[in-house]
């Protein structure tokens, strides 16, 4: 909302304060300050002139004119000036020569097209009046020539724009911003809707309320013999301007006027484009309206209309219908105010995707006292400045309405706040709100009418307080947003300011600290950082192209995507089933920047709907707590969104140098991702040859802990390091962290460190190729008994020394006991064993022997 | 054979073992290295020397002069052994010395063998605030991200045709009335955090939101919060500006407070926008005659969040009753706090994921 300063005064009777000290005690009182918009401060040396006569200048590519212009010193000025659209005798403005315009704009005398040129005619962009610079802006007649333009037109003056919450509807009105500032600096307000009105008398144009849920008050007024060429005065144009809407004609602009001043939206209609009663009522099915903006609208069943008999004219509290607009011809005007149901604005104003200045007026909420005497005003003008003349009598629909009253204890709002406020406190700044306050205790539901405010909730909810020293509140009706007893306690709170609340710590009952799994996440990132990967944010979006890049079969479970009504990008509209392509696609940027060895993680959530879930989460009652079949109807319709953790890297993972060479990133290290992940976790990782897209059939690991798989990795599959512009062999790893969760071990329970010497023993055995490590050296294990301490693979051959399709693998075995040293057979029997049961189960046999 | 001619046995001759030790410590002197030494040792100290020939010869003499020729020869001896242990240590000193300078290495080579890794700071903030609450007694809840519009909207006081959910660019499932959403706050963790835990309840729920925004510099459809909620009986609006002074000043330094601004949030009421003091110029910009602060645009305060009583009506739908507790709530931007507290200026950095931006901040923050 933009307030220009001077029209704020004509209602509040502010003390000498900047705009920045006036936004400051606003912004406290909760209309923030968006930003301070100074005009004319800059302008000098502007007066009013009157053209006395004119020469055309010929032989220039356009016309040109050298004016006398007599403006109220001892000789007339001689000024050139390029625009054609004044007369002799026009009255007009002019800066003198060392005068300045808005904007810093200096004039001064110079010579030009060949004659002297004292100054300049001005336009009405010239003086930051508006974007009109089609020509020199001609003023009224009989304005006294030498008066100063800046006092006459209004051209100084600041304009503060306020940001207004959606509850407070009224604040979208000089008069209600008008209120604010005058409690705010505890000077009196002069309120511009309180204005006499003539008693109602007979009907106007005929009108009645169809369905009493989307209006309960519709007020015409009718003016004849209208002049529609009277320009809207220049006051009325400047303010409109300064608060943001263009100048239209005067019976649009005095419309806008009153709804800036008041914040009560006007409709202008054409009495002769009227055919028969005007009745409010929903739309029906199938019918249409072409709007003011040109759009043919088919109408939706919940739409609020304004009909005659001709069908819809209006898309009520929402925009006109083009058919009954009102035209440069229109003599005769129907002037519309109404009350419309705040949430039927809103939905119809979302419904169509159009937002008007009526329409967010209305779904916020408006007096509803205001159609009478905003009405009124508006006949008033059009007859004061357009010639008008306002026909006798006020058509008046309404339906029958009981306010709200709210009863709290006077020491609500200090209960709320933490800080006592005394009766008196309480109940001044609750009339200041407009409240009208009562003693004892007689609250009220509304009854009738619509739904005021769009801001709250229906429900028959019980949110009565009670205590001692009761009090009843009735809201002024500017207010329907005061529904509930905290309303009321923060209508005192930010009166007394929230500034001069205490700041107490409270005392939290003694919390478990991080859960277990919160715990192994940050225990994961922190590894994995000190690993060398890099982590990333990537957006949980993906598209059917990433599916395919990453050759997921028909069927994979991934194909199974959550997608989204109104994405993005068209070209991705689902929600992630796999943290891969985000990281895939931030690998590439990151090798495009110039780095070619990047090893990037990422931990989150994905989503993976349930084939048979209810396409619909259910919207549950407020009213009270669901049932736990209610919040298990909304669950089941929710897809499961496991926590997940991938990570994916190419280039060099240990770099070159002057140390010698480094090491390319393997299929290894990704396993290695998974081997840091189960560590932290405090489980043991089964490792299995697997083939899983979108991994390398032939370095493809399968990642288990216990029976659960738990993810893939290895070197991704040439087509999709292709698909994806890759560089060559790049590695990944996705597991989830979920499928983890119940094999958490739990502490860690303390070895037994011997004191005796180790004793150690090397073993080659030879084993067929396609024999996987994994399981001669659970063989190994299983056979050495308890004796052994550890087992480390040191080398892996394959040559002609081990026979073609075969590899020796040597091991080094180290044997301790608890309580004594090893004798050598000891150790040599443990060997034996070991090499026993790996010669049983993969056929490993002793090289050499 | 009992006779003997003292005058025979020259070696034990004091002149000629003096001439001995003499020719010893030349040679020990002499020795200009280790492997020379200990060439020397064994000549002049060694079985074969001179002096332990000597040294075979006092059983020739007769009883009463053998103890004096061997007090002269065990001197000779230790003036000998001395001098070739003393050489000995000089030498090896020498050698080390030596060797040391030799094996000297330039320190300077450059070692980045092993690649550098960085935890993202969005991340790392979201658990630096968590610890703040933690400290405090909070425990850190979470929910879906994907999430129904119930707990995203209506039990949070947002109905159907509120204003606010307009102003929330929402993301829907598809079909747009499946009652499913990306969640656009972190707020509807409140309501679960309530129905789970019931009160009292101290949680503290960061996360990531969504909301239909173009991705720009101070924008992005993918952001995080962290929300904040405690109900208890007695609760008061004065619990939560304590509550926030105490987290403004774990967060930014001592003497950082914060400052309400009245607000409107459906779900609480009374609510306020709530400003950080300034942490760089603390307030001093702000004032007439002082430099101008790039982190508050000398504003003296910096916009953090948003805050507030909890709704009765959102108690209500949580099973809770109002009668007996109250709560508040409070809930801020990650990125934004990012911002500002680590001058990051292009929300674009963070969610691009190149490593240049995320390796300096390590993994904490």
């Amino acid at each position: 909302m933009k307030v220009p300063l001077s029209w704020l005064r004509e209602y509040v009777d502010l003390p000498a304060v900047t705009a920045h000290e006036l936004a400051d005690k606003l912004t406290q009182a909760g209309l923030k300050l968006e930003g301070i918009t100074s005009h004319g401060d800059d302008v000098k040396n502007v007066v009013v002139g009157k053209v006395l006569s004119i020469e055309e200048l010929t032989g220039f590519k356009k016309p040109i004119r050298h004016c006398i212009v007599e403006v109220g010193e001892a000789e007339p000025r001689q000024i050139v000036c390029g625009a054609t659209n004044f007369a002799e005798g026009d009255i007009v403005a002019v800066v003198l020569p060392g005068g300045v315009l808005p904007g810093g704009f200096e004039v001064g005398a110079r010579k030009t097209y060949g004659r002297l040129s004292e100054g300049m005619i001005c336009s009405e962009r010239e003086l930051g009046l508006g974007d009109d610079h089609n020509g020199i802006m001609v003023l009224p007649a009989d304005t006294p020539i030498g008066t100063d333009v800046v006092e006459l037109l209004g051209l100084r003056d600041e304009v503060i724009e306020l940001e207004i919450t959606p509850d407070l509807g009224y604040s979208l009105s000089i008069r209600g911003v008008a209120r604010e500032a005058a409690t705010a600096f505890g000077v009196p307000f002069n309120d511009p809707a309180l204005r006499e009105v003539p008693a109602t008398g007979e009907p106007s144009y005929p009108a009645s309320i169809g369905d009493d849920t989307v209006c309960d008050r519709f007020v015409l007024r009718e003016v004849a013999g209208f002049n529609p060429a009277a320009p809207s005065p220049q006051w009325m144009r400047t303010r409109l301007i300064r608060a943001g809407m263009r100048p239209v004609s005067l019976a649009v602009d005095i419309t806008n006027y009153l709804m800036l001043e008041l914040g009560q939206p006007l409709h202008a209609f054409d009495r002769t484009k009227l055919s028969g009663e005007i009745v409010v009522r929903r739309a029906r099915a199938g019918e249409t309206l072409e709007t003011l903006d040109h759009v043919v609208r088919t109408l939706d069943p919940g739409d609020i209309l304004i009909t005659d008999d001709s069908g819809p004219i209006s898309l009520a509290g929402t925009m006109g219908g083009l058919n009954t607009e009102i035209s440069d011809e229109s003599a005769d005007i129907v002037i519309e105010a109404a009350h419309f149901s705040a949430s039927a604005t809103a939905r119809t104003s979302r419904k169509h995707g159009l937002v008007s200045e009526a329409s967010k007026r209305f779904e916020r909420g408006v007096d509803r006292e205001l159609p009478l005497v905003a009405s009124w005003r508006a006949v008033q003008l059009l007859a004061e400045l357009g010639g008008a003349q306002i026909r006798p009598g006020v058509t008046h629909a309404e339906v029958d309405v009981e306010p709200q009253r709210i009863a709290i204890p006077t020491g609500h709002p200090g209960a709320v706040a933490g800080v006592p406020y005394d009766r008196e406190t309480v109940i001044t700044r609750l009339q200041q709100v407009g409240c009208v306050v009562e003693e004892g205790d007689r609250p009220a539901a509304r009854r009738g009418g619509v739904d005021p405010t769009g801001v709250v909730s229906g429900g028959d909810i019980d949110l009565s307080v009670s205590g001692d020293d009761m009090i009843t509140v009735t809201p002024p009706s500017w207010r329907p947003d005061l529904t509930d007893p905290n309303d009321l306690a923060e209508e005192v709170i930010r009166l007394e300011g929230y500034a001069n609340l205490p700041s107490i710590l409270p005392k939290a009952p003694a919390g478990a600290g991080l859960t277990e799994l919160q715990r192994l996440r940050r225990r994961i990132g922190r590894s994995l950082a000190a690993s060398g990967y890099v982590e990333v944010l990537s957006y949980p979006f993906m598209g059917e192209r990433d599916l395919d890049n990453l050759l997921l079969p028909a069927g994979d479970g991934r194909r199974v995507a959550t997608r989204l009504a109104n994405p993005l990008s068209e070209d991705e509209p689902l929600m992630r089933t796999t943290l891969l392509p985000g990281l895939l696609k931030t690998l590439v940027r990151n090798v495009g920047r110039g780095f070619n060895d990047v090893a990037l993680f990422e931990t989150g959530l994905v989503y993976r709907p349930v084939a048979d879930a209810p396409a619909q989460a259910p919207v549950l009652r407020v009213d009270r707590r669901p049932s736990d079949e209610e919040l298990a109807s909304v669950a089941s319709a929710l897809p499961p969104q496991p926590h997940r953790i991938a990570a994916v890297l190419t280039g060099e993972f240990e770099r070159s140098g002057w140390w010698g060479k480094g090491r390319q990133a393997t299929w290894a290290d990704a396993v290695e991702v998974a081997r840091t992940v189960a560590r932290e976790a405090g489980v043991t990782l089964g490792v299995v040859a697997d083939q899983h897209e979108p991994w390398h059939p032939g370095r493809c690991a399968a990642l288990y802990v216990g029976d659960t798989l738990v993810g893939h990795a290895g070197e991704l599959h040439p087509r999709v390091v292709e698909a994806y512009g890759l560089p060559a062999r790049t590695c990944a790893v996705e597991l989830e962290l979920t499928r983890f969760e119940p094999h958490l071990a739990g502490p860690a329970q303390a070895p037994k460190v011997s004191a005796y010497p180790v004793a150690t023993q090397d073993v080659a055995l030879i084993v067929p190729d396609f024999t996987p490590v994994a399981d001669v050296e659970a063989a190994l294990r299983d056979g050495a008994g308890e004796l052994l301490e550890s087992i480390r693979l040191f080398d892996v051959y394959s040559g002609e020394q081990v026979g073609a399709g075969n590899k020796s693998l040597a091991y080094t075995l180290r044997f301790r006991a608890p309580d004594r040293t090893l004798t050598v057979e000891e150790t040599t029997a443990a060997r034996d064993a070991a090499v026993a049961v790996a010669a049983d189960r993969v056929g490993a046999r002793l090289r050499g022997a | 054979m009992t006779d003997y001619d003292p005058v025979e046995v020259t070696p034990l001759h004091a002149d000629e073992l003096s001439r001995m030790e003499a020719d010893a410590l030349a040679a020990i002197k002499a020795a200009d290295s280790l492997d020379a030494l200990k060439q020397v040792r064994l000549a002049h100290a060694g079985d074969r020397s001179p002096i332990a020939l000597a040294n075979r010869e006092i059983g020739a003499l007769p009883p009463a002069a053998r103890a004096e020729a061997g007090k002269r020869i065990g001197g000779a001896r230790k003036a000998i052994n001395e001098a070739l242990a003393a050489r000995q240590a000089e030498l090896e000193a020498e050698r080390d010395a030596r060797v040391l300078v030799e094996e000297a290495v330039d320190v300077t080579l450059p070692w980045d063998r092993r690649p550098q890794g960085a935890r993202h700071p969005l991340t790392t903030l979201q658990e630096r605030i968590a610890d703040c609450f933690v400290a405090m007694g909070y425990e850190v809840a979470e929910g879906p991200e994907l999430e129904g519009e119930w707990f995203n909207f209506d039990a949070l006081n947002i109905a159907t045709d509120h204003p606010a959910r307009s102003d929330h660019d929402t993301f829907f499932v598809e079909s747009t009335d499946s009652g499913k959403v990306l969640r656009t706050q972190t707020s509807p963790v409140q309501i679960r955090a309530l129905l789970a835990r019931g009160v009292p309840c101290y949680v503290i729920s960061p996360g990531k939101v969504f909301r239909t925004d173009e991705l720009d510099a101070t924008h992005t459809p993918v952001f995080h919060q962290v929300e904040g909620l405690a109900v208890d009986e007695g609760l008061t609006m004065a619990h939560l500006k304590g509550t926030l002074d105490r987290f403004a000043e774990v967060m930014f330094g001592e003497g950082i407070t914060t400052r309400f601004r009245p607000n409107y949030f459906p779900f609480t009421e009374p609510s306020a926008e709530m400003d950080l003091k300034c942490f760089v110029c603390r307030g001093a910009s702000a004032l007439p005659g002082n430099p101008p602060c790039r982190t508050c645009k000398s504003e003296g305060w910096i916009e953090w969040g948003g805050c507030g009583m909890v709704n009765p009506r959102v108690l209500i739908a949580c099973g809770v009753d109002p009668k007996r507790y109250s709560g508040f709530a409070f809930g801020m931007g990650i990125e934004r706090t990012l911002m500002f507290r680590h001058n990051a200026e292009d929300m674009r950095d963070m969610v691009e994921g190149d490593i240049r931006f995320t390796l300096p901040f390590g993994s904490e923050i």
